[in-house]
């Protein structure tokens, strides 16, 4: 067995065993780092299949600004447990059919029927100065240039709808508007009286 | 010592590739944590003197010790940790802070050809791992069940993320112009004296990093994530002893990392700045690479320390205020005249 493959083999177990604890830990956040802990390992095996862009973005992305964000909604949130974990017989039967059912089509389709050695044959290395971000990006930004832009526009209509639906105003706010308070001059803010001293 | 060859000849070649590597990396981290130690040093005394007092004096000449000191201390302190707390996360969480900030020094060029790892993606892998340094923070004030560091936490990786935003988009107007990602590439890019530097060209770009850089380690006067004042320290209130120290080392080394990296995108790297320059060029040409180097991640360390005895620390929303609205709209627009510039070739950098 090469290095590569030990490697391999290895991340792979980190993926499988982190996934199962994605959905077998009771503390959410717990699964949310699990979660994290596969998407490196993830990022691991990409690497090894020289795309090393996609693994980084993986890494930049998903881990670096996804999961912040979904780990500040699950530790402020509180959660109850008891809510979430009841029913659980009740749904067992119809759980174990779904997942059953999911990994039968997920053999049929992945299995090596479709995709094994006889329908693809091995890719041959690339040199050392390969540079599969370039590859990417020459890729991207000719022949799916058109997808890449209307993807680009979708999460564009995200962003200001996240946006619009968080914009109200609120009456009780004290916010003050950074602009208006770095003109005030000091006439505006300091009034000189003149008093008389006091008597005795 | 015959011996010793003899023994290293029959090793197989990939472990001796492996030993060679560690030994590489022993090279890079040992010196990284003694300026970091120093960089504490140097910290304290250069607030001194610009607070008119003397600084750390008493632990060995002019207090040349006292970080070895100090190191001492914390590692013979008692590690608390708080009831209820998770315990793993809670010590691993420093670790995380740490192992990035140490980590992204692989793809890092010292000179023309001494770097650890030169690959294609240098500048992506030292995005992606210091996007994973949030999670130290963000671990640490979770796990410590405690409210003050839950808010420390929330608010210190709230600006980390934002900024990164910031950052990321100089970093980007760095790579139009030099048309590459990797890092000996960008310094070579930069062929030239201190003003074809990209510095100049960038010059809002460069402002934005830097500025960007302060805030993401959580330095004054971006501290809120300690905010004394408010949340008695934030996200590491609880922590003590060696687990407190090491995120101590992490905040350093990030600083030296921001700084160096810094002097590698927008100081020309290795480069000298008389380079191509009749007279002073050649005058200087017997300086190595690795000092001008030094020397211009000296002058970014320096900033930070400036800083912080200069400035008072920043309010929270305006904080949040200058990076989204003032910084991302900066860089957008700089990108854009970056590219514009780059297309139609303007004279003297984009040519």
């Amino acid at each position: 067995m090469t290095l590569e493959k030990l490697i391999f083999y290895a991340l792979s177990a980190v993926i499988i065993a982190a996934a199962m604890m994605v959905v077998t830990r009771r503390n959410p956040v717990h699964s949310a780092l699990f979660l994290i802990l596969a998407f490196v390992a993830c990022s691991g095996i990409w690497l090894l299949a020289e795309a090393e862009f996609l693994a980084i973005v993986l890494v930049l992305v998903y881990v670096g600004a996804v999961m912040v964000l979904f780990l500040f909604v699950l530790m402020m949130l509180d959660i109850d447990l008891a809510v979430l974990r009841a029913g659980f017989i009740k749904m067992l039967p119809l759980g174990v059919i779904m997942a059953i059912a999911m990994a039968a089509e997920l053999i049929l389709i992945v299995g090596p029927d479709n995709f094994g050695l006889e329908q693809y044959a091995a890719p041959a290395r690339h040199a050392a100065d390969y540079s599969n971000t370039e590859e990417l990006g020459s890729v991207l930004y000719t022949v799916y240039m058109y997808p890449f832009e209307i993807a680009a526009v979708i999460l564009l209509v995200a962003i200001i709808a996240a946006i619009g639906l968080t914009m109200r105003k609120r009456p009780d706010t004290k916010y003050l508007d950074p602009a208006t308070q770095v003109v005030v001059k000091r006439d505006d803010r300091v009034r000189m009286v003149s008093m008389d001293a006091e008597k005795g | 010592m015959e011996f010793f060859i003899s023994l290293w000849g029959s090793l197989p070649a990939e472990l001796q590739y492996l030993i060679w590597t560690l030994i590489k990396i022993i090279v890079i981290i040992a010196p990284i944590m003694l300026s970091v130690a120093y960089f504490t040093y140097a910290e304290r005394k250069i607030i001194g003197y610009m607070q008119v007092r003397i600084g750390p004096n008493r632990v060995g000449p002019k207090g040349w010790l006292q970080p070895i000191a100090d190191a001492v201390k914390l590692m013979f302190k008692e590690i608390v940790i708080p009831a209820k707390a998770n315990k793993l996360l809670f010590v691993i969480a420093p670790a995380i802070t740490l192992g990035p900030a140490l980590a992204a020094w692989a793809v890092f060029p010292f000179d023309e050809e001494l770097v650890l790892a030169d690959i294609n993606a240098g500048l992506l892998y030292i995005l992606a791992l210091t996007s994973v340094g949030v999670y130290g923070v963000i671990i640490a004030g979770w796990a410590s069940n405690s409210k003050y560091a839950f808010l420390g936490a929330l608010r210190s990786s709230a600006q980390i993320v934002s900024y990164e935003i910031a950052m990321g988009f100089a970093l980007v107007g760095v790579l139009v112009v030099a048309g590459s990602l990797n890092l000996g590439d960008i310094v070579r890019a930069q062929e030239g004296g201190i003003f074809s530097w990209f510095w100049l060209p960038l010059l809002p770009l460069f402002g934005v990093y830097v500025i960007s850089g302060v805030a993401e380690t959580n330095r004054a006067p971006f501290d809120v994530a300690e905010g004394e004042s408010e949340i008695v320290a934030g996200f590491h209130v609880e922590y003590s002893g060696m687990v407190f120290a090491v995120f101590f080392l992490a905040e350093y080394a990030n600083m030296i990392l921001i700084s160096a990296l810094t002097a590698l995108m927008f100081l020309g790297g290795w480069l000298s700045p008389f380079h191509g320059w009749p007279l002073l060029g050649p005058l200087f040409d017997w300086v190595p690479g690795f000092v001008w180097l030094v020397m211009k991640t000296a002058i970014f360390m320096f900033l930070f320390l400036w800083l912080r005895a200069t400035f008072p620390r920043y309010r929270y929303d305006q904080i949040m205020r200058l990076g989204w609205k003032v910084f991302i709209p900066i860089t957008i627009v700089w990108i854009a005249v970056v590219g514009l510039a780059v297309v139609y070739q303007m004279p003297w950098w984009f040519d």
